[in-house]
């Protein structure tokens, strides 16, 4: 009890010491390791140019500006691209991520030794990995291109669809579940009828919310020869085409912000 | 209705209700799809060819070669991890009063104004175009991929600590308010207790997110393992390659384990 | 008739919630089951149509032993045995008509329950059961709009499409108010007569028990205490049940209410409260 007893007074401190020096302690450590890393950085660093930056950043505003909007031409097709990426991607996630999730789910999985650590391999190595990561390994694998960049965000958004449904199987109201068993239902009715409906919500946010976040991803995955918009903000900035970068980056932003609406819009009418 | 004929019909009713606009959606989808599909130009006899170094890649994970470019690895791992522990607090300490100014119960409009503006525009950039635009302005190196992080932290961190400070029990406000208590004091009694436990909570994903996302900076120079793992790639090494991504998952795993650990001692 | 031998259960925690019951329940008879909170009511209902695995004993349906069978033969013996339930457990976001449609899951196969496809006849007694329980004009709502009154009946309907032989209820009325949860017991009692039902009603509350059901069982501690009709719970019996109290008040009350109760128009009275309830509801829960 932090409550000391000097004499007649009670003193009260809101910790007793041990606990105070202990939390002085883990602070001081926080500290030297934050100091430690801030050192490397800046041993890493050229501090010439970062004292630069002001002028550069205003060299490259000055150059960015006026934007080269006869370049936006050129960008529909692209654009294009990098919404059927992100849109057939997050399908094929969802197609791949629903059985996976049943497997990982305590209360659904046909084999809790074998297939549940399997299907938490999955997720866990899917979703650990950057989708710009998984760009890169398909294009070696089976060449630039728009269905590289397809199959990379599919696959980052398996462990990200089948993480968010098992947890919403794992907290579905059982006895819901239970009055369908007892009406003599298969197992395959108990799911369809006990634990599909429970679930739709949360599915349905999660899918279009993976969508919102995949139109992001996508619009970078040309960096590395996956297809998309990506490909164009690259080539521009190989030839310091700053003004053309203006264009991609408003065409970006405009389009994540209607995804995000899209989303926000789609999001709210299914509660 | 109350006579009911003895043989009715049932028929589930329809999710949308609007026929026009059910039907109107639907074609859409279709078309939309076919369209799509279309407009995908697989080269199939490049992806028979892939399938082989694809298996390579499989193979690789059997016997990953951590040991050829072992000094290359450990120097993008080690530079990944100082990026997020930097980034991550750096982020926070800047997010915590960009989120009280963005709570529309604390702060007065032009503040929420000002601050939900910072936020949509940390939000609203992919961090590998701001990482490019950083290293445009601050040069190579980690401090590019620093500062990329800390500001997408701030976003993120911002964003949902105002929306949970939004929500704290009002009661609780109120009580602390009626005793007398100053600004300061309030936010210390009423809001910080109510929202610590999300706030700890929302660093730690954080810091699992900063680790992913530093792995990849290194593709434009940034800074992080990211440039090792490029380099791998494009000389299909997959055995290298490999043994970073299993490095990444670990790591991953060790911070979703102690982040579980945490966030259960917390609550 | 149903019956139970020598029923146990004990859980992994070491815990007997069961021990040897022998009960007895021929065909239309209800019985209520009271006991305090932890009793093993719940856990000897859920024994029955093995929602919750029994440990030792035999539940006896119509000369077939329960606890026996394979997965398979569990599911055509559940069909027999309606189940009702505290919180209705009616599937929320199912509108009404799925939920009764799917006390039929047991009898049509997974692609037709899927797509909605159930046998007319099935329809035309979903309507039939709907219109009996007063609720035949809000077929396509969603389960989780209705009043607690309401969810029950759907759940009573429920359970009796299964054209069961036997009803197992849990608490049909802890949830209800005290006037939806007289009507809901009247409504219970009504149609067990018709059907000739095997019934057993888990219940917290004595009165209740007493004005609706033919024969109680006092369960304590995992064992029958008490078996016999109502007018033998005397306070000696409750305190042997319950523990030590004040029981006449519990029993005079009992007397008092029986006669202003029954009135004629069960039904549409019943709608009224739950309108009245769901006003309160609305009222309540206004800014």
């Amino acid at each position: 009890m932090p409550v000391i007893s000097k004499g007649e007074l009670k003193v009260w401190q809101r910790r007793d010491r041990a606990k105070q020096l202990k939390i002085w302690a883990m602070w001081f450590v926080g500290v030297a390791i934050f100091m430690f890393c801030w050192k490397i950085i800046s041993d890493a660093t050229t501090w010439f140019f970062v004292f630069d930056a002001p002028r550069i950043a205003a060299d490259i505003g000055g150059r960015a500006w006026p934007p080269r909007w006869e370049y936006l031409s050129e960008l529909w097709k692209p654009m294009w691209d990098t919404i059927n990426i992100a849109t057939l991607g997050t399908l094929l996630a969802i197609i791949m991520g629903v059985p996976v999730a049943f497997l990982a789910a305590n209360n659904t999985t046909p084999s809790r030794k074998f297939l549940r650590p399997f299907a938490l391999l999955i997720i866990v190595s899917t979703r650990s990995i950057n989708s710009l990561v998984w760009a890169l390994l398909l294009v070696s694998i089976i060449g630039p291109g728009i269905f590289a960049g397809t199959l990379a965000i599919a696959i980052r958004s398996i462990g990200f669809v089948a993480k968010l449904l098992y947890e919403a199987i794992e907290e579905i109201d059982t006895t819901q579940v239970e009055a369908i068993q007892a009406t003599g239902a298969s197992k395959l009715q108990v799911i369809a009828y006990g634990i599909v409906p429970q679930i739709m919500p949360a599915f349905a946010g999660l899918s279009v919310f993976r969508w919102d976040i995949n139109i992001r991803e996508s619009t970078i995955l040309g960096l590395v020869g996956a297809g998309g918009i990506g490909l164009y903000l690259q080539s521009s900035l190989n030839i310091l085409a700053w003004p053309q970068v203006t264009v991609i980056l408003i065409m970006i932003l405009i389009a994540v912000l209607i995804s995000e609406w899209v989303s926000s819009k789609v999001r709210l009418a299914i509660i | 209705m109350s006579t009911a004929s003895p043989s009715r019909t049932w028929k589930r009713p329809p999710l949308i209700k609007d026929t026009k606009l059910r039907y109107g959606l639907l074609l859409f989808v279709i078309v939309y799809f076919i369209a799509a599909f279309f407009s995908y130009e697989v080269n199939w006899a490049r992806v028979y060819e892939g399938l082989d170094r694809g298996w390579e890649f499989i193979k690789a994970f059997s016997n990953p070669d951590f040991v050829t470019r072992w000094k290359d690895i450990s120097a993008g791992i080690w530079e990944s991890i100082v990026i997020t522990v930097t980034s991550t607090v750096v982020g926070i300490i800047l997010a915590i009063p960009i989120a009280l100014g963005a709570a529309s119960n604390l702060a007065p409009k032009p503040v929420y104004l000002f601050c939900r503006g910072i936020i949509a525009v940390a939000r609203a950039l992919h961090e590998i175009i701001v990482a490019i635009l950083m290293v445009a302005i601050f040069g190579f190196g980690p401090l590019a991929g620093f500062i990329t992080l800390a500001f997408s932290t701030i976003g993120f961190i911002a964003k949902l600590l105002a929306e949970d400070i939004e929500n704290i029990s009002k009661p609780q406000a109120e009580a602390v308010k009626s005793t007398g208590s100053g600004w300061w004091q309030w936010i210390n009694y009423a809001i910080q207790p109510q929202v610590m436990p999300r706030l700890i909570g929302l660093s730690i994903y954080r810091v699992d997110i900063n680790f992913r996302s530093s792995s990849i900076l290194g593709l434009v120079g940034a800074g992080g393992v990211g440039a090792t793992l490029n380099t791998a790639f494009d000389r299909y090494e997959f055995d290298t390659a490999a043994a970073i991504i299993i490095m990444i998952i670990a790591i991953v795993l060790v911070l979703e384990y102690v982040s579980s650990f945490i966030r259960a001692k917390v609550q | 008739m149903l019956q139970l031998q020598n029923l146990g259960k004990s859980y992994k925690t070491g815990d007997d919630a069961l021990k040897g019951v022998n009960l007895e329940i021929p065909d239309g008879q209800i019985v209520g089951l009271i006991g305090p909170s932890g009793a093993g009511k719940s856990t000897l209902i859920r024994c029955v149509n093995r929602l919750v695995e029994p440990t030792t004993g035999k539940v006896i349906l119509n000369d077939v032993d329960v606890t026996t069978l394979s997965a398979g033969g569990l599911r055509k013996e559940r069909r027999k045995m309606g189940m009702i339930f505290q919180e209705y457990a009616l599937v929320d976001r199912l509108t009404i008509m799925e939920n009764v449609l799917s006390g039929r899951l047991g009898y049509v196969g997974f692609w037709k329950s899927f797509l909605r496809k159930y046998p007319q006849s099935d329809v035309d007694e979903a309507f039939r059961l709907l219109e009996r329980v007063g609720l035949d004009h809000m077929v396509d709502k969603r389960a989780d709009e209705l009043s607690g009154g309401q969810k029950q009946r759907v759940g009573i309907a429920r359970a009796l499409i299964q054209d069961p032989e036997v009803l197992l209820i849990d608490e049909p009325t802890a949830s209800l108010d005290p006037k939806t949860s007289r009507q809901i017991m009247r409504l219970i009692a009504e149609l067990c007569k018709e059907r000739n039902l095997s019934t057993i009603v888990n219940i917290h509350d004595v009165a209740l028990a007493q004005m609706y059901v033919e024969r109680i069982v006092g369960l304590q501690l995992g064992e029958i205490v008490f078996d016999g009709p109502p007018e033998g719970l005397t306070p000696d019996v409750l305190t042997q049940i319950y523990g030590e109290e004040d029981w006449e008040a519990t029993i005079d009350e009992v007397s008092d209410d029986i006669d202003d109760d029954i009135n004629e128009d069960g039904i549409d009275s019943a709608k009224n409260t739950d309108k009245v309830a769901k006003d309160i509801t609305e009222a309540v829960s206004a800014p």
